[in-house]
Formats: structure tokens, sequence, C-alpha cells
């Protein structure tokens, strides 16, 4: 029975979902209060029935009932419980459900935390997360049902998650990844909800600006996990593929981050307004189009599930809905022009908006990219593939343009500024960037222009934030006033900027200085890489829980010292018969080691050996780990707090008064 | 049309044709770097360009994988029913290649018929086949 009451629980977060969508909208242009007060139990009964829903299909998982559909498709029975869980969403239609959930889970989310908003603005923004909601619970129980049983003929055991999802990484990087793509559907209810009103200020800003940054750093978390994960799990030592589905996080990213910066300008000045409805609208839609790509099968990908044309269809009229439907209300309502200049040429508003531009192009030229060989093939002129060298050659020289411009932002006044201020600190910072990009690559394997160059970026904006807090000491204040003056806000973009910089130096350094071999090695044979001696004792058997295979044992030395030892495995999973390559990492804060066993070669007990010497290469995913907690820290800002005081009070004033 | 709103669709149709202008160079610019895709059956016929960075793709021939004893060198034959190609790869396959499975192959075709492979990918479960040799297959006529 659990299958039907999970369906049940569906139909009913479709109804409540519907209802949240017409009620409070309906009552915010009549003036019907009761109408527009039905949002919060609207919105609440969407979140629990969605959770019930979701609860029920994590019981059918665990419970092994293989009479669903996508647990005999996608489970068995010998897999331990952790992985039963996670098979929830390492399947299509268990993956949509999710989607729903964390959907849900952000509505519930906007009900609870910003019940201070002005009443029509509150009832329109849930309104709308209710309209998205409807699409796609009707995506998940009208072509992607989870619950679909598979009657008569129920299998005794089930077919097995992929091998490649069955690793802790994907227990947590699906949800995570969600948060932050779904996320960006709380900042468009937002916008619409604004344009809908035609007030755009900087209180909307201020309202829209926490839930936004939260969006991004779950998405920054996301992507981060999914790097990791494929570096480890997929057995190529890569960490990003420029695959068509790591795009379609991607660029939600990019031009979430335009809008996080963006919604800056527009909290602080005022300025900007329509340009930032308009990135809002775009990150979200570009949400819907990864959503899109990755659902549909339309492409070749490592995440693509089997391939449903009426899914794609379905998604691809929801998209064009929604996008063209945003698109004609920011057409008909967005504020005019503004085309006054009410800023100087130096000063944080044009910094910003630099920065948005570059973040715009760079998601137009992957967006370009990724949809390329869709156009081609449509257009009858054959199957392309556009690979990583067409993206590095467009995406790097762009975010090479925008550190420059990182360095001096942090302390550029808004309004105007005058250079003069800082100059000579600034010619400070420029020579020790300089001093290190030609000093600190003979640490590694020697100069090496575009380490150098990496270097000397990531230094600049280092320097910029250093500059920053001493032009804020200015005086003789002690250093800690100075920092306990600082927001929270302030704090998040300090480690923000400072991960990137970590990034840049990492996916330069591992790019340039990345050693790698595959080679035959025979026991008893060893190898040589960068300083490092491996040498190959030969393979033997291991039995796992639900799979077999071999296990290779590699000694590594380093200068002659017995470093570790290195067990790759090749495992065969029994019901799937699916076989796994699984890396043995030395992982270090300086360097990984890396070892994967290609297959078993020839009598002698020879192996096809992939070996892999990878400099920094964890500081990308430490840069992107603070990158993503620098955005959370923001949500501690007190304005935000302050704000939502300022406007109970008025409220009960009107109240009372 | 309210004139101000002429304005902003000028400028937006502006933004729209000027941005599709750069992507379009910088697309134009970097045509090297994007590879198309030919059925063993265009390659056989003389389509496909040779010294190009091309991919081709088909089902792996039973029993034509042959492998060197003292490197990573591997040979084999990649099918689409209608015609077959010779492709040699040196280093490791991945994890679900094997004979009868469908493999795509990006490299280039040398002057003898041979496709020179750079970097073989295989399906990534069992039930998964890449698009373009799933359409290969079906415009040679033979269904999977």
């Amino acid at each position: 029975m659990i299958a039907e009451y999970g369906a049940f629980a569906l139909i009913m977060a479709l109804v409540s979902a519907s209802g949240l969508t017409l009620l409070p909208m309906w009552g915010s242009f009549s003036g019907n209060g009761s109408a527009m007060n039905s949002a919060k139990p609207l919105a609440t009964a969407l979140f629990l029935f969605a959770a019930i829903s979701f609860g029920f299909l994590v019981a059918a998982f665990l419970q092994d009932d293989f009479s669903l559909v996508v647990v005999a498709n996608n489970s068995n029975s010998l897999l331990p419980w952790f992985y039963k869980f996670s098979a929830v969403w390492g399947n299509h239609e268990g993956s949509m459900l999710l989607w729903v959930l964390v959907l849900c889970a952000w509505t519930f989310a906007v009900a609870l935390f910003s019940s201070e908003l002005p009443q029509v603005l509150y009832a329109r923004v849930l309104s709308i997360m209710g309209l998205i909601g409807v699409g796609f619970i009707a995506f998940s129980l009208f072509t992607s049902n989870p619950f679909a049983r598979n009657l008569p003929d129920i299998p005794a055991d089930g077919r097995d998650l992929n091998p490649l999802l069955q690793d802790p990484g994907l227990i947590i990087h699906p949800p995570i990844l969600y948060m932050g793509y779904v996320g960006f559907s709380v900042a468009f209810a937002f916008a619409i909800a604004a344009l809908l009103g035609g007030r755009l200020d900087a209180a909307w800003a201020r309202w829209s600006r926490p839930w936004t940054n939260a969006a991004w750093a779950f998405l920054t978390l996301g992507i981060m996990l999914g790097s990791w994960w494929a570096y480890y799990e997929l057995g190529w030592g890569g960490w990003w593929f420029w695959d068509p589905v790591e795009n379609a996080s991607f660029m939600p990213w990019l031009a979430g981050t335009a809008l996080v910066h963006s919604l800056a300008v527009t909290e602080k000045r005022g300025v900007f307004k329509s340009w930032t409805v308009l990135l809002a609208i775009a990150s979200f839609s570009l949400s819907l189009l990864g959503t899109f790509l990755v659902r549909s099968g339309v492409l070749t990908s490592v995440h693509a599930f089997a391939a449903d044309p009426e899914r794609g269809l379905f998604i691809l009229v929801f998209l064009l809905i929604v996008v063209g439907g945003s698109l004609v209300l920011y057409a008909l309502r967005a504020p005019a022009v503004n085309s006054g200049i009410r800023n100087a040429w130096l000063s944080r508003e044009t910094l910003l908006l630099f920065n948005n531009v570059v973040f715009l192009v760079a998601t137009l030229t992957v967006l370009f990219g990724t949809l390329f060989p869709l156009l081609m093939d449509a257009l009858g002129q054959g199957k392309y593939s556009v690979g990583p060298p067409y993206f590095n050659a467009v995406f790097v020289p762009l975010m090479a343009l925008l550190i420059p411009i990182m360095g001096i932002g942090p302390f550029t006044r808004w309004r105007q500024d005058d250079a003069g201020r800082w100059t000579k600190y600034l010619a400070v910072s420029a020579a020790s960037a300089l001093a290190a990009g030609l000093a600190l690559p003979f640490l590694g394997q020697g100069f090496n222009l575009w380490v150098a160059l990496s270097v000397l970026l990531a230094v600049w904006i280092v320097g910029g934030l250093v500059i920053d807090l001493h032009l804020k000491k200015s005086g003789a204040q002690s250093w800690s006033l100075v920092f306990g003056r600082q927001t929270a806000s302030y704090w998040g973009m300090v480690l923000a900027h400072f991960g990137f910089a970590m990034c840049v130096i990492s996916v330069v350094v591992v790019t340039q200085w990345n050693v790698e071999k595959d080679l035959r090695m025979a026991p008893g044979d060893s190898a040589e890489l960068s300083g490092y001696r491996f040498d190959f004792h030969g393979s033997g058997s291991i039995t796992g829980a639900n799979y077999r295979g071999d296990e290779g044992v590699f000694t590594v030395y380093y200068q002659g010292q017995r470093l570790t030892e290195l067990r790759p495995q090749k495992r065969q999973y029994l019901a799937s018969g699916q076989v796994m390559t699984e890396a043995a990492i030395d992982a270090g804060f300086t360097r990984d080691l890396y070892v994967a066993l290609g297959e078993a070669l020839g009598k002698d007990g020879a192996w096809s050996v992939r070996l892999h010497y990878k400099p920094l290469v964890r500081w990308m995913w430490i840069g992107a780990t603070l990158m993503g907690f620098g955005a959370f820290i923001t949500l501690a800002d007190r304005r935000y707090r302050r704000a939502k005081a300022h406007l109970r009070q008025g409220r009960e004033a009107l109240t009372y008064g | 049309m309210h004139p101000k709103r002429k304005k902003r669709l000028i400028v937006v149709l502006a933004v729209v044709v000027l941005s599709s202008l750069g992507i379009g160079l910088v697309t134009y610019g970097l045509r090297g770097n994007i590879n198309l895709f030919y059925p063993p059956a265009d390659v056989i016929a003389g389509k496909a360009p040779v010294g190009q960075s091309i991919r081709v793709g088909g089902m792996v021939v039973e029993g034509s994988i042959q492998r060197s004893d003292n490197s990573l060198d591997v040979r084999f034959e990649v099918t689409d029913y209608a015609g077959t190609v010779p492709v040699l790869y040196s280093g490791i396959l991945p994890d679900l290649f094997g004979e009868g499975q469908g493999v795509v192959a990006a490299g280039k075709l040398d002057t003898l018929g041979i496709f020179v492979a750079d970097e073989v990918l295989a399906k990534h479960d069992e039930n998964y086949m890449p698009p373009e040799v799933a359409e290969a297959l079906e415009a040679a006529g033979k269904k999977i």
C-alpha cells in the first residue's frame, strides 16, 4: 500500500500547489485579505504532502519493495541501507521527486522566514513558488511517476543501483546541488512578484538577497561535491570535463554570481534594478534549462538517464512558458531604463557592472558551447561535439579579465572614489603580486608562465582584501575594534574572494603541472613519477557485500622513504555485472597521488595502470567550500534581521495605532 | 508601443544581436575545437576528412580486440553493420568497453583508413547507448 499512499500524497501536493497558485494571487489583486492569508497554510500543506510522498518512496526503497518499477530497476536487496536510501534519487523518477521536495522545502522556508514581508508581496511570492510547484509535480505525476507498479510480475530481486552511484559522495551531492539549483526559484519568485506589483526598490533587494545568497552557496557546494566525486569515482582523475550536464549546473552558477553582485548594488544604491530582475529571471531559467538538458536525454553525458522524448517535451514547454511569460512581464513592467548616470566612472557600481558583464558573457559562451551540438543537429548539419578546448579558450581569458578588477573592488567607494586615496597601497599590492608570481613557481617545478600568472592574480585578489582592511583601520583604532565593526556580509565576501583566489591557483597549477602516466605494470615493476616511486606488488581477489573484484597493491616511496601503500580496486558488481574502477588516492594539502587500475593484461599478472601526480588539486575544493561558506555567513548579517524588526514595528503601529 | 518601451526593446534587441555576433565570432575562431561524428559507413565511403579531429562510433566487432604484449596499444574494429573501421588506441580503455558494446572514439583518420583515437568513450551504464551510435545503427538498418 506504500506506493498508493505515496502517489496519493503527491496528488494532494498538486492540489495544494494549485490552491497556492490561485488563491493568494487572486486575493492580492482583489484585495481579499483572507485569500492572501491562505498562502502560509497552503505552503505548509504543500511541503508536508511532498515530504510524506518522498518518505513513502524512501520506505519503499528501504523495504526492497520490488513491486515498484523504480525500486526494481535501481536497487537490490544486497545494497547497504544507505545506498538503498541514496538510490531514491539515483534514477530519473526519484530525482524528480527530490526536485519537487526541495522546491516545496524552499517554499515552506519562505513562508516561515519571510512572513514579515508586506502582505501582498508575501502572497504573490508564495503563489509563484506554487506555480512552479504545479509544473514539476504534474511532470512527476504524469510523465515520470515514481510509484508505478511492476504488476503482476514482481521480480524476485532488483537490478541494482548503477555502481558509479554507490558512493558516499552521491548521497549528498544531488540534494545539495538541487538545493542550489531550485533555490534560485525564490529569487525568481521575488523578481516576478516585484514586477507584478511594479515596486522594485532597495527593500525588495534586501528581502531577496539572503535567499539568493543561500541558493548560491548550496549551488557552489553542490558543484564542488560533483567535481570531487568525478575525480575519485570515475577513475580518470579529471575534476571538470565541461560535460553538458556540468555546464547545466555551471550556467545558473555563473548567472547567479552576477545576480549576487548586482543585488548588492540594488540594495545599497537603488540602481541596476531592471538588470537585477533580468538576472534573477535568467538564473532560474538556466536552472530549468539545465533540468531539461539532463532529463530529456538529448545530450550524451555521464549524467543522462535513458531518454524519453515525452518528458523532454513537457519540460521544454514548461520552460518556454516560464521564460516567455516572465520576459513578456519584464518587457511590460520593468522600470524605465535610467539613462542618467548617477555614479562616476571610478566607483564600486562601475566595477560591479564590469563583474556582471564578464559573468554574463561567460554564461553566454558556455550556453552557446552547450547548445551548439543540439542546434547543429536540429539544423541537420551533423553531430558535433564541443570539447574542453573551446570552453577553456573562451572561459579562462574571461576570468583573467575579471581578476584585476577584483583586486580593487572591495575598497572602492560607492558613487565616486578618488584613486589617489589608495594608489600607493595598490602599488605595494602589485609589487607583492609580481614578486610572488616570479618566486613561488620555484617552490614547484620551476618557472612556468601560466603558474606565475595565476599566483600573481591570486595574490592581487588577496592584496585587495588586505588593503581594504588597512583602509578601514585608518587612524589609531585597535585591530579588534576594526574587526568587530565589520558585518557578517563583509566577512562572507572576504572568505568567498579568498576561496576564489585559491581556486585560481589550484586550477592553473593542476592543469600545468599534473603528471599522468598510463603504463603496463607486471608484479615487481616500478615506475617513477615526479620524484615518487610506485612499486607494484601484484593483485589479489577481494569480495565486498555486493561485488567481487581485484585489488592491486602499490607501495609509494619518496626520496627513498616509504610513504604509503595504495590499493586501487577493480570491482564487478554481482547484480548488474557492471565493472567499476575504484581509484586509490593519497590525498595531501600540496599534492595528491592517484592510482587506478585499467584492466588485467596477459598471464603474468600485469595490469594497465594509471598513475597521477596532482599538485594543489585539493585547493580547488577547499576554495569552493570557502566560497560556499562565505555566502552562508552573509545570512547572519544583522541588517536582514533589523529590516524584519523594523517592518514588524511598522505593521504593529498600523494595526494598533 | 510606448516610446520608452520601444527604446528598451531596441536596447534589448541590440544586446541580443551583438552578443550572438560575438559568440558567432568566438565559434568561428575555434572551429578546430569542435568535432563532427561520422558513422563507420561514411568513413568507408570516404566522406570523412583525413587528418582532422572527428569522432567515429558504433559497435565493437566481436573478436576484433588485439592487444600488444608490452605496451598499452590496442587495436579493434568498430562497425555499424554497413561498414567497419579499424581503430588504434594507446591507453586505458573505459570500464564498459568490450566486444559487442557501443563506443565512441575521438581522434583522426590516417591516410590508410585507420582511425587513430586519442580518446575512447563507452556507455556509462548497462542500459545506456550513446545517441550518435544508436542513430548510426538505425540509419544502417540495424535495430538494437
